[in-house]
């Protein structure tokens, strides 16, 4: 299984994000559709605004969500700012050195000068990056998938892409344990360590055979369909309902964007 | 390569989700149109697919590993079209449920991933394999090439969308508010990592698959039926394929300093210090020392609308070369369209 990189991790988290969304909480009462609307508008609020003080806003608004929904800095740390922080943080660090402008400070020995706009630019990616990552993942951890799909179709995305996503979602885990059982015969099969062509041999093989066993589910699964009427017409049920603190939520959102683009926060 | 929130601005991502929107739109017509009722089945587990593949770690020659984004598999496999879809929905699960990209940046990274990348990749493909056999090993070859080919033009896209981030939005200060580093800087940094590792992932995976296939499953190999709905526009796909390669490519223009030899106006034949570059880039041989009196009175005939690229309007002439990029483009865009129109007509005027 060595080489499927992250597999352990994908079921994790997809059963993290599902025990954490039947828990109470403030965003898992929320409509779903409200909820990503929401949610978006303030993704895009963090994206809109040029001031470091609006988006520290925005990013403890984010963590009070959070913790409202009985989520805790602990897991938002696990599940989305260390992974940021390592990556936009790697990718910030030469803009202090790098972005021209006001000479702020000079690094001892190497002589590098820091400059106010360097880090002020690289203070915009990370906060930017954080905040948004974390409103994401307050969307997966408070909604079960098959609600963040009827609350895209909502939204107005065509029924056969959330379809397609609904199914998607559905056969990764599928997929991932098929190749994880050939990964798996082939190597009890094998009494000494595989070197890297031979590993990558494997990895072919496992690829074309996964393909094709892909291609075979996909003939049976619209068989399957078809025997129970599936007619090329997709159709979801809505079964959600709004309360005035829907509402209330959504109209905050939303206001946060409109300010910023009004008031030029 | 998949672009997180914050790296572009609201205006950028809204411009690379137009871009990618008719791609979507017409990959989503052609596939119904071919699959009929087996699309939402096929189209959801080849994603699901697709997806997986992007996981799996690959050993590669000299020890390293690295992922393939499966953009040159997917093209090859399932053509283009059916890849664009496949790819867009494993990069949305991808970034909706893993947060792997950004919400924002859904279209830049469908864009990049699976519009441009399956789309060079499958005519690199298509190019080398040519007429070969089915099993023949230049179709490995094709395959490889195509990958890493894919590979780097998503990337070089990706680059260019970040390096044109501090031209264009930057607060008053001068602090850019977005992804900070200019073409200069963002297309090296990030060609450099996909030229080697990446590109070489994309590569040994997608030639690997096609030898493995070769052997164990030939018919997937066999081409797409061609559509018998192609649009006339699809008609003109090298004209297309050589344009997105030059709108692609046009804001690398902002990166060579001086003018293009050649291309010296009587301005600069008469400039002291223009007339050093010009005879520095000339092997030493110095210009006349007048101008010559062809150039001084054709100069004067014709004023470009847009002058050097950079519209006169446009203080920031960075801004002006990509605007007039995209006006030239779209001209030409327009060029082929009358072309196609053109034919088709005479087309059925024959019949």
């Amino acid at each position: 299984m060595g080489f499927l990189h992250g597999l352990d991790g994908v079921e994790r988290h997809a059963r993290e994000a599902e025990d954490a969304s039947a828990s109470a909480g403030f965003l898992q009462g929320l409509d779903p559709r409200i909820k990503l609307a929401g949610l978006l508008a303030l993704v895009i609020a963090a994206s809109l605004t040029r001031s470091l003080l609006t988006l520290a806003l925005l990013f403890s608004a984010a963590v009070v969500l959070a913790l409202v929904s009985g989520i805790s800095p602990r897991r938002l740390a696990r599940q989305a700012w260390l992974a940021v922080l390592l990556f936009t943080g790697a990718l910030a660090i030469p803009a202090l050195f790098l972005v021209p402008g006001d000479e702020l400070a000079r690094l001892p020995l190497l002589g590098w000068t820091v400059s106010s706009q360097g880090l002020r630019s690289a203070a915009f990616l990370l906060g930017r990056a954080e905040t948004s990552a974390t409103l994401a993942v307050l969307l997966v951890l408070t909604t079960p998938w098959p609600h963040v799909l009827k609350a895209l179709s909502s939204l107005g995305v065509p029924v056969a892409i959330v379809a397609v996503l609904g199914m998607t979602y559905r056969y990764i885990f599928v997929l991932i344990r098929i190749a994880g059982e050939i990964s798996e015969a082939r190597r009890s099969r094998i009494m000494s360590r595989m070197n890297g062509k031979a590993r990558r041999h494997l990895l072919f093989t496992t690829m074309a055979v996964l393909l094709g066993k892909s291609l075979a589910l996909a003939q049976d699964i619209h068989l399957a369909m078809v025997a129970r009427g599936f007619r090329g017409e997709v159709r979801l049920l809505h079964d959600f309902q709004t309360r005035p603190r829907d509402w209330t939520f959504l109209s905050a959102a939303l206001l946060v964007p409109g300010l910023i683009l009004g008031l030029r926060l | 390569m998949h672009i997180p929130d914050g790296y572009l601005s609201p205006s950028t991502c809204a411009l690379t989700f137009a871009a990618a929107a008719p791609f979507w739109y017409l990959a989503s017509q052609k596939v119904k149109r071919q699959l009929h009722t087996r699309a939402v089945p096929l189209m959801a587990v080849v994603s699901a697919f697709s997806f997986v593949v992007m996981m799996f770690n690959l050993p590669l020659p000299g020890g390293t590993t690295g992922h393939a984004a499966g953009l040159g598999i997917a093209a090859i496999v399932l053509g283009p079209w059916a890849a664009v879809l496949s790819l867009s929905v494993a990069l949305i699960i991808q970034a909706v449920f893993f947060g792997d990209g950004g919400l924002t940046a859904i279209g830049a990274n469908c864009l990049n991933m699976a519009v441009i990348g399956p789309f060079v990749a499958s005519g690199v493909y298509r190019m080398l394999a040519g007429t070969s056999a089915i099993t023949s090993a230049r179709r490995v070859f094709a395959a490889g090439a195509a990958g890493y080919v894919g590979m780097n033009a998503a990337a070089l896209a990706a680059a260019i969308e970040f390096g044109v981030q501090p031209l264009l939005f930057t607060d008053a200060g001068g602090t850019p508010l977005y992804a900070p580093y200019p073409l200069s800087i963002a297309i090296p940094a990030m060609m450099i990592g996909h030229l080697t590792i990446a590109g070489l992932a994309e590569a040994v995976a997608s030639a690997g698959l096609v030898a493995a296939l070769q052997r164990y499953e030939p018919e997937l190999l066999h081409p797409a039926p061609a559509s018998d709905t192609a649009s006339s526009w699809w008609t003109v796909r090298k004209l297309w394929a050589g344009l997105a390669a030059l709108m692609v490519m046009s804001p690398i223009g902002l990166l060579a300093a001086g003018t293009a030899w050649g291309e010296w106006s009587a301005e600069d034949l008469a400039d002291p210090v223009a007339r050093q570059d010009i005879a520095a880039a000339s092997g030493n041989v110095h210009p006349p020392v007048a101008v010559p009196e062809g150039l001084q009175k054709l100069s004067s005939i014709w004023t470009a609308p847009i002058p050097d690229y950079a519209p006169s309007f446009l203080r920031h002439e960075s801004l002006g070369y990509i605007l007039s990029a995209m006006i030239g483009a779209g001209l030409i865009i327009l060029g082929f369209l009358a072309v196609s129109a053109l034919r088709n007509r005479l087309a059925a005027v024959r019949n």
